[in-house]
């Protein structure tokens, strides 16, 4: 889960990073009633930021120093609904003023190809530290941080040198890696990157803008996370999912698909995007991808059904079901149940095809049969059903 | 011959009481696993009947259960709170096998207990993987047993499922191992770990890799099959349709910015001279024509 800078900010000063002051605004009238009081430690100037994680905001005109609490209002309304690469801008950040001297970079990730913990560290910072790590490599000081020490003094120091900055600011800085040594762990982020980290005119090290992703998994110790859920921006037929507790992403496309693990899912999702491609010449596309675990059980067969039959621009449904755990008969009979929940909610079934393999799958299949469901067709081999899916819904456009 | 796992294995379960627990454990002795005993402090002394199978004997701990039993291979199903306790409980015992199946492991915990374990002679699988199993030798997991029989192809899979679709297309000539690595950002054991083994075992003729989107593993894969295998390798990617930023199902399956894509992936892999499936069952049916070119030898 991504966080936005202003949640950032605040996980930062719960550790004691030092950052400047920042509050959240949602209206041009709190941005102004915020900036009053901000802009008061550093004569009236603020900084006016878009909220939205996604990066390039600077240069879509959603960062503005504001010189008045006026200004920061104008700039609010202006920022307030802009659209950055896709996302809608719907709270800014009003932050303090800071005269700023150097500017560097710093960020503490999870390094998966070596299954430890990475801090990359900069003199020189503000910029896309990608173009960084690939025009100027040597300039971008990369550091193993071992996840059961995590930075301490002693790491501190290795990062601050490998990155070459001078003497005079070791013990600043330290204290300040520490801190955020601390929020990556505390708060079990996978990500934590400060750009820029600056130094100001008199001397203080300060994060001015945060990123922070946290573990999705590290729900259970941390109940006071779920207040980062963001529902603003996810798509409305994810939110179902969510509620139906669903493993759901919506594409754009229409062909529903279910499937049991996540692999496979993936998997199905390409087999039906190269059938459309081969035999309908692009006109049919997967949907979704919907997980519904090896268990495969009739309510969640039905709740998944339910979700994609939500979706308008649905026009066939694959499903595409291995029984291994859960054999095929039991699947089948989770089908044959799903179809008598949806009725009962007065829904009607858009075309279906089944694929069935694995653990009893004769069975499963005579059951299917049997049941003679409205719409619904059986076709053996996940590449041939993929073929017949990707006709019926390039047939319904 | 198999790796990680042989007729020989004695195997314990930590979080055996449990009710997913009991339900793989029912299913591994079936399989004919030599489930020698489980842990849980609270039911320590106790035993536990599965039926026409046996008694299996509960410990308070895994140094305990190793002691009494000679057990080599543990396999871990408790939540995933737990699960680092489990593991650095199993490591400091110095058993040489823990199979970690717990889903939903927080990546702080898996990055802390696998280093933990570094150079204390405890190979980890997963978390949030299926187990291995070497059919008609020993099942430690939850990998359904009777898709498949014993073969000489070897595979290693960071998905469940499309390692049971493998198996099942491909069992007619059957498995020395098949071995589900996991796909979370972290796992104990890598793709290239489990090539290294397969390459070293006489009775593996041929390799199933199937990975998918997220991170660089399978680049890495490629680079050493290049360097250090020589029996033939068929490989699988999924994920080419996911979108960027999204995780897909497995919480290692994203794709950011440009890497961690499966035409990388797939490009890399055929650049090693592995030949790449476009689907599971051509998949199947290019390791199918080395089996069948091997059996004709």
């Amino acid at each position: 889960m991504d966080l936005y800078e202003y949640q950032a900010r605040d996980l930062f000063e719960k550790h004691g990073v030092p950052v400047l002051g920042g509050a959240v605004a949602t209206t041009p009238a709190e941005a102004r009633a915020a900036a009053e009081t901000i802009g008061a430690k550093s004569g009236g100037v603020t900084v006016v930021k878009a909220q939205v994680k996604t990066g390039g905001r600077g240069k879509a005109g959603g960062v503005k120093v504001a010189k008045s609490a006026d200004e920061a209002e104008q700039y609010a309304e202006q920022i307030l609904g802009m659209d950055i690469k896709g996302h809608t801008v719907k709270k800014v950040m009003i932050a303090q003023g800071a005269q700023i001297a150097e500017e560097y970079y710093f960020s503490l990730l999870l390094d998966r190809a070596n299954r430890t913990y990475l801090a990359l560290c900069s003199k020189e910072g503000g910029m896309d530290i990608e173009t960084l790590a690939v025009e100027r490599p040597e300039a971008l000081a990369r550091i193993p941080v071992d996840p059961n020490v995590g930075i301490d003094d002693a790491k501190a120091a290795e990062i601050i040198q490998a990155a070459g900055f001078p003497e005079a600011d070791h013990a600043a800085l330290a204290n300040v890696l520490k801190q955020l040594w601390e929020v990556y762990h505390d708060e079990d982020a996978t990500l934590v990157e400060v750009n820029p980290l600056v130094k100001t005119e008199d001397g203080q090290i300060l994060a001015l803008d945060g990123k922070v992703s946290i573990d999705d998994n590290s729900a259970f110790r941390h109940p006071e996370h779920a207040e980062f859920v963001d529902h603003s921006k996810t798509d409305p037929l994810e939110v179902l999912a969510i509620e139906k507790g669903l493993n759901y992403v919506k594409l754009d496309g229409n062909v529903g698909i279910i499937g049991n693990g996540a692999g496979l899912v993936m998997s199905t999702l390409d087999v039906v995007a190269y059938a459309g491609e081969e035999f309908t010449g692009g006109a049919a596309k997967p949907a979704n991808f919907l997980d519904i675990g090896g268990g495969a059980n009739a309510e969640v067969m039905a709740d998944g059904l339910d979700v994609i039959f939500e979706d308008a621009q649905v026009k066939a449904v694959f499903v595409n079901v291995f029984g291994g755990i859960t054999a095929c008969d039991a699947v089948a009979d989770g089908i044959v149940k799903a179809y008598d929940i949806l009725a009962s909610h007065g829904k009607d079934p858009k075309p279906l095809v089944v694929r069935l393999d694995g653990n009893n799958a004769d069975l499963g299949r005579q059951i299917l049969d049997e049941a003679k469901l409205p719409l619904l067709e059986r076709v053996d081999t996940m590449d041939g059903a993929a073929r017949r899916v990707a006709e019926l819904a390039a047939a319904a456009n | 011959m198999a790796i990680f796992l042989t007729e020989n294995s004695k195997v314990i379960v930590q979080g055996m009481t449990g009710s997913e627990g009991m339900k793989h454990t029912t299913r591994m002795l079936a399989s004919g696993t030599n489930v020698v005993g489980g842990v849980n402090p609270k039911k320590a002394g106790t035993t536990v009947d599965f039926p026409e199978v046996k008694q299996v004997p509960v410990f308070g701990g895994v140094k305990e259960a190793m002691d009494a039993t000679g057990a080599d291979v543990t396999v871990i199903f408790v939540p995933a709170a737990f699960t680092k306790a489990a593991v650095v409980e199993a490591v400091d015992a110095g058993i040489p096998l823990a199979v970690v199946i717990t889903e939903g492991v927080a990546v702080r915990d898996t990055a802390e207990f696998f280093n933990y374990s570094l150079g204390k002679g405890t190979r980890i699988i997963g978390p949030n993987c299926p187990g291995l199993i070497s059919p008609g030798k020993s099942n430690a997991g939850i990998i359904p047993a009777d898709i498949t029989g014993p073969g000489r192809i070897g595979l290693v899979s960071k998905s469940g499922t499309l390692t049971y679709q493998m198996m099942f297309e491909l069992n007619d000539f059957g498995f020395s191992t098949g071995v589900g690595i996991g796909g979370d950002p972290i796992i104990g054991t890598t793709h290239i770990d489990c090539l290294q083994a397969f390459q070293d075992d006489p009775d593996t003729d041929a390799i199933v890799m199937i990975g998918e989107i997220g991170g660089d593993a399978e680049e890495r894969a490629a680079a050493y099959i290049k360097e250090h295998i020589t029996k033939p390798v068929v490989g699988y990617v999924a994920g080419f349709t996911a979108p960027e930023g999204k995780t897909m199902g497995h919480a290692g399956a994203i794709v950011s910015g440009s890497s961690g894509t499966a035409q990388a992936k797939k490009e890399a892999l055929e650049a090693a001279g592995v030949k790449v499936g476009k689907t599971p069952s051509e998949t199947a049916a290019l390791m199918r024509e080395i089996m069948q070119g091997i059996a004709a030898k």
